[in-house]
């Protein structure tokens, strides 16, 4: 049972906060760490790595300061999410090197590779992998010493639907034995599939944390609005409005479009193709006019 | 101190293709100049101790330095590869160890050796030189990996910084401000070289004692502060 605890951390960079009075606990189990880029997601990664110092605060596993302390490196394994990692040797002479500089051998390295599915290529120069078999041979240099905390820096990024199934995989596998499981994305689905616990960064702050149902119904319970444009604006307006799923609805005329606040999500969505078929009117456009990430979360900060 | 996993990475980093390339091309050039002057003016003690003065040491040794020193781990803090390093329970002074004894062995390897050998083409280790020379190149070596090393761990620039100091700081005002000459790693190792070397052929601006105390403290210096920035050194390209 290994923890990391974040106390009252903050990490400045110049005049930039990076990461703003952040208390969170890492325990056993697979955790997301969901914010938009450049919430400050990596620098808490690096922090939690001993690649930072905190400006202020502490990060520490099990009671032991991270920064300048190679020790914690015994239980802990890092996957960047930076592509370089000598790029001139093969998978296995890297994971080999990996495991030789935790005091291992070639046989730890062996198994690593084994977990990660890449025996069949790990005689193939790294300079010839693809994204999705660097970012395995990463996560066997990552796992040769066994640790009990994996922290992982975007690990999905650029990886095919298939490689990101074996990932996930993997880090469910680790999770359940047990293992103190990080990792950061800034993609919803991502972690909704993977994480049970998650805790969300947005702008340097602390903004959700806890079950991954809870903040998912925070997210989809807030206002959702909607720009539509149909046959006939006023008539679907006039149907709408009567349904208790939308709070306001804005005929605007510039635009020639309705500019729709719906409270109640998932009854609206279902609703309105409903209306429209009753009413014979013909749907032109329906977008979401908030649904950026940036506006998901900064709504999760207000509440 | 010495840790061969690290010791083998650097290796075959500093020595992949491109860079091994780039380190022979000096050296083979002395070593064809040196064959060219001996067949076309014979062997003779003043031109040897100029070419081996003036190119090998002036010249070669500090970029060859340059070469080493900087990329025993400049391109790795570059690429952020050297993760892979810090996330060990390694300690970082052991690290930069490793790396000073590869890029002194580099150095010296790819500067002592071609320069011993154009000496013997030269005039046949006559009054010497070739020995003295060589002797100065494996000093300098040690220093110049230590010094450059060191830029490699404080800024990504390291290898501008490098050529800066070892042709503008050292050949030039080194030729042009006397004073200049008595901080220069050149003139510590020439102080060597005038011991060794037949009276007046080779000469140094600082005296013996001065110049050991002297690169032994930049050697020693210059590695510890390079194991200090690593213990804290940031990644870059972070957010």
């Amino acid at each position: 049972m290994t923890t990391i605890d974040i106390d009252h951390t903050s990490r400045w960079f110049g005049n930039v906060v990076a990461v703003n009075d952040v208390t969170m606990s890492i325990g056993p189990g697979v955790t997301g760490l969901l914010g938009p880029n450049g919430a400050g997601k990596s620098t808490l990664i690096n922090m939690m790595g001993g690649f930072l110092a905190p400006s202020t605060g502490s990060v520490t596993l099990d009671g032991r300061p991270i920064w300048r302390n190679e020790d914690v490196y015994r239980q802990i394994g890092i996957v960047p999410e930076r592509e370089a990692m000598y790029d001139f040797l093969t998978g296995r002479e890297f994971v080999v090197a990996n495991a030789e500089l935790h005091g291992l051998g070639a046989k730890e390295a062996q198994r690593a590779l084994a977990t990660v599915e890449m025996e069949y290529a790990q005689d193939r120069k790294i300079q010839t992998y693809s994204k999705g078999m660097r970012q395995r041979v990463k996560m066997a240099s990552a796992l040769v010493h066994d640790p009990s905390v994996l922290l992982l820096d975007e690990p999905f990024n650029g990886m095919d639907p298939r490689q990101r199934m074996q990932l996930m995989d993997l880090l469910r596998r680790m999770g359940a034995e047990g293992r103190t499981v990080l990792f950061s994305s800034h993609i919803l689905e991502e972690v909704e599939q993977l994480a049970a616990h998650i805790e969300v960064i947005v702008a340097g702050r602390h903004a959700a944390s806890g079950d991954f149902r809870k903040i998912r119904r925070l997210m989809t319970d807030r206002p959702h609005r909607y720009l539509i444009r149909s046959s006939d604006d006023r008539a679907l307006a006039a149907a709408l409005i009567a349904d208790p799923s939308t709070a306001g609805i804005e005929v605007d005329l510039k635009e020639g479009a309705l500019r729709i606040q719906a409270v109640d999500f998932g009854r609206f969505t279902t609703l309105l193709p409903q209306v429209a078929k009753a009413h014979g009117i013909r749907l032109l456009t329906v977008s979401p006019s908030d649904e950026s990430l940036e506006s998901v979360f900064s709504y999760l900060v207000a509440a | 101190m010495y840790n061969p996993t690290v010791a083998r990475l650097t290796y075959r980093a500093l020595l992949g293709r491109r860079r091994a390339a780039i380190l022979c091309v000096l050296p083979v050039l002395l070593i064809v100049i040196a064959a060219a002057v001996r067949s076309f003016s014979g062997a003779d003690d003043q031109v040897a101790a100029n070419l081996l003065g003036g190119f090998a040491l002036a010249t070669m040794v500090p970029l060859i330095g340059v070469i080493a020193g900087t990329g025993a781990i400049g391109p790795e803090i570059d690429d952020g590869s050297i993760v892979y390093l810090l996330a060990k329970p390694v300690k970082r002074p052991t690290i930069i160890f490793t790396k000073l004894i590869v890029a002194i062995a580099v150095t010296m390897a790819f500067s002592a050796v071609p320069t011993f050998i154009a000496g013997m083409i030269l005039n046949g280790n006559g009054q010497q030189i070739a020995i003295a020379y060589t002797v100065t190149a494996l000093v300098a070596s040690i220093a110049y990996a230590a010094v450059f090393l060191l830029l490699g761990t404080v800024t990504r620039h390291a290898v501008v910084f490098g050529l800066v100091y070892a042709l503008v700081w050292e050949s030039l005002f080194g030729n042009l401000v006397p004073g200049a000459r008595t901080l220069s790693v050149q003139q510590w190792s020439l102080a060597l070289a005038e011991r060794i070397g037949t009276n007046g052929f080779i000469t140094s601006d600082v005296g013996l004692p001065a110049a050991v105390v002297l690169l032994t403290a930049v050697t020693v210096l210059a590695t510890w502060y390079a194991g200090q920035k690593l213990r804290t050194l940031k990644l870059a390209g972070e957010e």
